[in-house]
């Protein structure tokens, strides 16, 4: 498959603490990187469900980034441990239902690091960019998560 | 559809507008997100103006908006202003949702066209949001009149003071036995070089015995618990082994004890101390302190020279270490710098090369009150010093160490050049990178040491050695310098170096912080709310920083940080309550099964389990909002203010509206 002109969309979740505050340097900073990533603030890593991360592939994201503070620099004592197991966990359960694991991405980012931020964004898109679109059915495997994009596309 | 919503998309000069189409991207969402509640999309140069603000609230007022959507700066910077205009134009601020197109999309991307796709799919997911927040209202809690000041150097010395003079309580915690922190090393300060400890004494005597300051020396801060307003912090006072209350400060117990130590704080290994001890003699507290790793008794049992003759009988060989816990509505952290070590640049030679000093050394050397009593000597005591080097910006803007200015420095040499000139007559050579003089009185200081004959040298000091090429090196240590201005290789010989080493975050900033809940920039230095309107402010409510732990600066700033810092802590004081944003957690009893899995899961241990009823509810005095309950419930019992599912899976959905580019992939 030629992923020439593919554009991954990404899905990112950052706490408000840290890694919000790491592209808000980022863009303090003026650095620039890939713009395939749409971020959500939650308020700790500890907040991200489950639940969002299918919605987000169900409804058309190529990839997901999960980001939060460095383990015990969570602003809530430790909850990104929390998130951290949550992350394996989906890890696993998304190969099981047929995707690459790489798709889903972790990453550990302090107010100060813009850099850290803007260079592992250009890294996953390029990887998500080889990985090409998302494609959910697999040979012989069920697949209950619906397999098109819900949402029209709108032209601008 | 029964919300409307309206959608304010902002230019920010040329900020966004440079990159993103605005205007463009303002009418896609009138006519695109119609569907979804948008009755009203603009786009202004300046949103946050009062022009821009006034422009939502009228169409508040006007076409009875129900819900705001801001396309503009980041929240952390501008949430509040937009929260505020909604609310006195009558609509619930918490119904205003701030979506970041600038750092998050202009600010980062180049490429027009898909910085205008995404902040178009940003407004989507920030409109597709709106519609589910819910009406809220701040929850308010008392502020706590006490403040506690961390750090006894001169910025916590004058935050404390401003505190206490407008007649609130201060707690200070200073972790050595005294308070005063590196000015009381100095001898004279520039530009003025007015001597220090005529400057700073009477200030540590105004804290000593001000009414208003629980002054705590020899004491570290262990624990801190809550949030603004309300915190408990709890402090380990070490032992002291000596009772203050009937102490007198009369000093016979350090006259008498038998054992010297080399004093590697105060006087940074050039003079010796006793065992038991106050750094320097105008030390504020007076009491001394027994340092038990190196007392007689507590290594060998006997001694107690100091308990035999104190008349008043205050030395306490039983004294253990306290912990307290106090309540403060606001901290201030003041806790200061570390000199950059100078043995990490092995060619320097410092630590090996007797006569290579550090500018904390000369400090102590040229400092009447000091170990030579004020002479410029060399390391053996007596010998005055006929060349003298003094190297700027030593672990200082240079990749391999500090990175940064330490803004000091080339104030600090400049200083030390004129104490050599005049105390010793030396020849002096100054060797800078580029003299750095910007503030009041500093360019004035420095032409007055061209005067005064001072040898500059542009240059970066390559190597100090002391072996000799020529008769006239012989004995000397010699600086190998590229003279950057007339373009040759120099080779100077000198009997003294003076290394004018930077200043660089405390080795322990780091756990301080995170104990505090503040971040660290990458050089360890606290981070400041906003760079340049908030540098006394932290990104946690509450905690403040004043002096050098915010960056390198010189004593007059450090002062007016301290006094900025109490400042805004008198201001949230005079308020007595707080609004504190009302993010938190709530169980909806019908829902919960009992299974108790998010009572472990609460690091704040704010979740009850009620027995009788078999559900669980959240204290809201005791959540702090970080949702992990809400993620973690397997019967989707807890909501999350602000942070809701419906909110959350509808920006998630509003976001993925577009892809990037309006071509479509095969
Ligand atoms: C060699 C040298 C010469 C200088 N000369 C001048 C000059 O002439 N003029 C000038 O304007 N500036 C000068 N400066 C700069 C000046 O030293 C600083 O601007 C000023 O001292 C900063 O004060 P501060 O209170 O922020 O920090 P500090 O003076 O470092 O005070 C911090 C205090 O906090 C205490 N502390 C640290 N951690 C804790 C903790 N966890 N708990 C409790 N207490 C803690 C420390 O013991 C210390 O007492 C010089 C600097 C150097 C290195
Ligand atoms: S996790 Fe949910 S269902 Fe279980 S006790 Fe807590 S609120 Fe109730
Ligand atoms: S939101 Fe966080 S702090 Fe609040 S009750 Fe739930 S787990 Fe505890
Ligand atoms: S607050 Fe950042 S991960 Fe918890």
């Amino acid at each position: 498959m030629t992923n020439g002109n593919f554009e991954p969309v990404i899905i990112g979740f950052t706490c408000n603490w840290c890694s919000y505050r790491a592209a808000d340097m980022a863009g303090t900073a003026r650095m620039k990187y890939a713009p395939n990533v749409r971020l959500i603030r939650l308020m700790c890593s500890g907040r991200l469900d489950p639940t969002f991360i299918f919605k987000a592939f169900a409804g058309g994201a190529d990839a997901v980034l999960i980001s939060g503070c460095h383990p015990g620099d969570c602003h809530y004592i430790d909850q990104n441990y929390k998130a951290l197991r949550r992350f394996h966990l989906m890890k696993r359960v998304l190969t099981q239902m047929g995707m690459e694991p790489g798709r889903l991405k972790l990453l550990w980012a302090s107010a100060a690091e813009g850099a850290l931020f803007a260079s592992e964004i250009n890294k996953f898109v390029e990887e998500v960019r080889q990985l090409g679109p998302l494609n959910w059915q697999v040979p012989g495997e069920a697949v209950s998560i619906p397999t098109q994009k819900t949402q029209v596309e709108v032209t601008a | 559809m029964t919300e409307k919503i309206g959608v304010y998309v902002c230019h920010c000069g040329s900020n966004i507008a440079g990159v993103v189409t605005v205007a463009e991207v303002s009418q896609w969402a009138g006519e695109e997100l119609a569907s979804e509640g948008v009755v009203i999309s603009r786009d202004y140069k300046f949103m946050c103006s009062s022009l821009g603000q006034e422009l939502i609230q009228k169409d508040i007022q006007e076409m009875g908006l129900t819900r705001v959507v801001v396309a503009a700066c980041s929240p952390h910077l501008h949430e509040a202003t937009f929260r505020t205009a909604c609310k006195n134009a009558g609509l619930n601020p918490y119904l205003c949702e701030l979506v970041s197109i600038r750092e998050q999309d202009s600010w980062v991307h180049t490429d027009k066209e898909a910085a205008t796709q995404k902040a178009k799919a940003i407004i989507s997911g920030g409109v597709a949001r709106v519609a589910h927040h819910e009406s809220l209202e701040p929850l308010r809690v008392p502020i706590h009149p006490d403040t506690l000041v961390v750090g006894g150097g001169i910025a916590g010395i004058q935050a404390a003071l401003e505190i206490a003079d407008a007649g609130f309580h201060v707690y200070l915690v200073e972790k050595e036995p005294s308070i005063g922190g590196h000015m009381a090393q100095f001898d004279k300060t520039f530009p003025t070089l007015d001597c220090s400890a005529c400057i700073l004494t009477p200030k540590m005597v105004q804290v000593g015995s001000h009414p208003n300051i629980t002054l705590l020396t020899w004491s570290e801060v262990t624990k801190v618990d809550g949030y603004v307003g309300s915190f408990a912090v709890t402090i380990n006072k070490k032992a002291r082994y000596v009772n203050t209350d009937t102490c007198t400060g009369c000093g016979i117990c350090w006259e008498k004890c038998p054992k010297k130590v080399r004093d590697e704080v105060f006087e940074v290994g050039l003079g010796n101390r006793k065992a038991v001890y106050t750094p320097f003699p105008q030390a504020v507290p007076k009491y001394p302190v027994i340092d038990a790793p190196n007392c007689t008794y507590f290594i060998k049992g006997t001694c107690k020279a100091c308990e035999k003759f104190c008349p008043t009988g205050a030395i306490n060989f039983e004294q253990k270490d306290e912990e307290i816990t106090i309540p403060v509505g606001n901290i201030i952290l003041a806790t200061g710098y570390d000199l950059f070590d100078a043995k990490r640049i092995p060619q320097y030679g410092y630590g090996r090369l007797e006569n290579v000093f550090t500018s904390l050394e000369f400090e102590r050397l040229s400092n009447a009150a000091g170990p030579t009593g004020g002479n410029i000597v060399l390391r053996d005591g007596k010998t005055v010093p006929k060349a003298v080097a003094i190297v700027h910006c030593v672990g200082s803007r240079d990749q391999n160490y500090n990175p940064y200015c330490s803004s000091i420095c080339c104030m600090q040499s400049l200083k030390f050049a004129h104490l050599v000139h005049e105390r010793t007559g030396a020849e002096v050579y100054n060797f800078y990178i580029d003299i750095r003089t910007p503030s009041k009185g500093y360019e004035e200081f420095y032409n007055r040491l061209l005067e005064e004959g001072t040898n500059f040298v542009r240059g970066k000091v390559a190597e100090i050695s002391s072996v000799a090429r020529v008769p006239e090196e012989q004995g000397k240590l010699v600086i190998q310098v590229e003279d950057t201005l007339i373009g040759k290789q120099r080779r100077i010989p000198v009997d003294m170096v003076i290394l004018s080493t930077g200043i660089q975050a405390r080795h322990d900033a780091k756990e301080v912080a995170k104990m505090f809940g503040i971040s660290c920039s990458a050089d360890n230095w606290y981070i400041e709310r906003h760079p340049k309107l908030d540098p006394i402010a932290t990104m946690t409510d509450g905690i403040y920083i004043a002096g050098c732990v915010q960056g390198p600066k010189d004593i007059p700033a450090s002062v007016a940080q301290g006094a900025a810092a109490a400042a805004r802590v008198l201001g949230k004081i005079q308020q007595k309550e707080i609004s504190l944003e009302p993010v938190r957690a709530t169980v909806n009893q019908e829902q919960c099964s009992g299974c108790r899995i998010c009572n472990d899961l609460c690091p704040f241990n704010a979740i009850l389990f009620h027995e009788e009823t078999m559900v669980s509810e959240v204290n809201p005095a005791l959540c702090q909002g970080c949702g992990t309950c809400v993620a973690g419930c397997p019967a989707g019992a807890i909501s999350g203010t602000g942070f809701s599912n419906d909110q959350i899976l509808s920006q998630i959905n509003g976001l993925l509206l577009l892809r990037i580019t309006d071509q479509e992939y095969a």
